[in-house]
């Protein structure tokens, strides 16, 4: 298929058709629209396809648990004050392991923020989602191809781990038009739904979507069995891009999503002055490649984290680390977009021993 | 080569479709190309712009401190955008709406009367094409015949404004080449 310029919220909205989804739920909010907007026109020309604009974030999430419950492939799409509203419902969704894709567009916060670009909702991705102990797997693409990938892979991953993944861009990813191409995906074989409540005939045991475990001895088992799929997921889903990483380097630089192609640039400019610096840039933020973080580390001096944000990926980084390297960080947050010239200025104070400035 | 622009001016100038159209035309070309509108809350008349990077490398930053060209439509575009220019870049300034220029002396300034031509044409509204047909010959970022084909297409569903648009861009490069 040729490439088409599209913008991220749309490509995204475009792969999820392709992955089958038929159903969307969802309620407005910038800087995600585009991806409702779409799919309002192009849902009802699916066969079976439903766009819904619910009453609220809420009822959203409630709607989602319904349609997973029953084995369809359904979607939702918002921003952080949104997905906040969504939270309880995912908790749900989560302990009634059911598979659902929730894309984040991130903007500034905390509150209702700004509309404007930002990385600050790492923590509630990786960690927040909800109550329980549960997590989520969380994918950031940084290009808007990458983003139609990933969507694609999330919906197989959801069914495979009978758990909420979750998408998470920021506001400059969803309004950037890039060249697309829709690739067919190969057929990924996945377990039977044989868990959905599709309507019981006798023909076998009832199927009942739940995460209410009065029982403790039952609840703990449930909590246990999502930890196993999390150790899972860590074993066999992680994902990470190294760039300017075979030679040596004294600054390795951690960034995602469209942090890390603005560090990508920084890379190429600082290039030219004969200065290398390795990018480490984690696609699973959950579950975290945290050893082939530590491996990359190894040549490097300093680990420099940047984030549109105050410093929320930095804890996976130290943990990664175990304290086997110095971090410094530069965030920028509340809708500003770090610029390279501004990275580069940081870098070239590593780079003489110093501190880098705290914003 | 790498193409970098910002093109601004009031909502409703056309300037997103002028990037868009920059954009089309580098991906038809086979080049990399990235398009970010400027997003945010602003009122109805208030000013607007796009970056857009066309490259034959693969584009890292979408997000450009000093682009190496800069369209600016109305005066507060000017005075925001015209500094920016990077050292050695162009700056196109439609005259027709704009009676100051830069004081820069390291970068080439060009005019272009575009609201003129395009009222000249009949419709003022394709000034954004009389632009962009000026900003191709000046920069060459895509062939000229790339941005003829993307206006056709893009305005298949419309073809009452084919004509007018592809006018538009003719003149404005007949007069910058």
């Amino acid at each position: 298929m040729a490439k088409v310029l599209m913008k991220g919220n749309e490509a995204l909205a475009e792969a999820a058709i392709m992955a089958g989804c038929k159903l969307f739920f969802g309620y407005p909010i910038t800087p995600q629209n585009e991806i409702p907007e779409y799919l309002s026109r192009r849902l009802p020309q699916v066969d079976g396809g439903c766009y819904l604009q619910a009453e609220s974030e809420v009822a959203a999430a409630n709607m989602l648990y319904g349609a997973a419950g029953v084995g369809e492939r359904v979607l939702t799409s918002s921003s952080g004050p949104g997905i906040s509203l969504m939270s309880e419902g995912l908790s749900y969704i989560a302990g009634a392991q059911l598979p659902v894709v929730v894309v984040n567009m991130v903007r500034g916060g905390p509150g209702l923020g700004g509309i404007l670009p930002a990385q600050s909702d790492y923590y509630q991705a990786t960690r927040g989602l909800g109550h329980g102990d549960f997590r989520v797997l969380v994918l950031a693409p940084s290009t808007v191809q990458e983003a139609a990938d990933l969507v694609m892979d999330a919906f197989d991953l959801a069914d495979k781990y009978r758990s909420p993944v979750m998408v998470l861009g920021d506001g400059l990813i969803g309004q950037m038009m890039e060249p697309v191409e829709f690739k067919k995906k190969e057929k990924v074989e996945l377990p039977p739904k044989t868990w959905a409540a599709t309507g019981y005939k006798g023909d076998r045991e009832r199927s009942i979507i739940n995460s209410l475990y009065l029982d403790p001895l039952e609840l703990e088992e449930n909590s246990w069995r999502l930890k196993a799929r999390y150790d899972a997921m860590g074993r066999d889903e992680l994902r990470w891009e190294l760039t300017n990483c075979e030679g040596d380097y004294d600054v390795l630089i951690t960034a995602y999503g469209s942090t890390a192609r603005i560090c990508k640039t920084v890379i190429e400019t600082l290039k030219k002055q004969g200065i290398s610096v390795g990018l480490f840039r984690p696609i699973t933020l959950f579950p975290y490649p945290y050893k082939q973080l530590r491996d990359a580390a190894q040549k490097a001096k300093t680990v420099f984290c940047v984030e549109m944000s105050t410093g929320q990926m930095l804890d996976d980084v130290k943990l990664a680390l175990e304290g086997s390297r110095p971090t410094q960080f530069y965030g920028r947050t509340g809708g500003i977009i770090p610029t390279p010239d501004e990275i580069i200025g940081q870098i070239e104070k590593i780079l003489k021993g110093e501190e880098v400035d705290k914003r | 080569m790498t193409t970098e622009l910002i093109v601004a001016g009031f909502g409703g100038q056309g300037v997103l479709l002028f990037g868009k159209f920059l954009a089309l035309s580098g991906l038809k070309e086979e080049k990399e190309v990235v398009w970010i509108p400027s997003y945010g809350p602003e009122m109805r008349g208030g000013t607007c712009n796009c970056t857009v990077v066309v490259s034959d490398d693969p584009i890292g930053s979408p997000i450009i401190d000093a682009p190496n060209t800069v369209v600016v439509m109305n005066k507060p575009s000017l005075t925001k955008f015209g500094p920016r220019v990077s050292s050695d870049g162009l700056l196109l300034i439609n005259s027709s709406l704009i009676d100051t220029t830069s004081d820069r002396t390291d970068i080439k300034i060009e005019t272009v009367p575009a609201n003129e031509i395009a009222l000249e044409l009949g419709n003022g509204r394709a000034a954004n094409m009389v632009a962009l047909g000026a900003y191709i010959a000046l920069t060459k970022a895509v062939k000229f015949d790339t941005v003829l084909d993307v206006i056709r297409e893009s305005f298949a569903k419309k073809k009452e404004f084919i004509d007018l648009n592809l006018a538009a861009a003719k003149r404005g490069y007949e007069l910058a080449s």
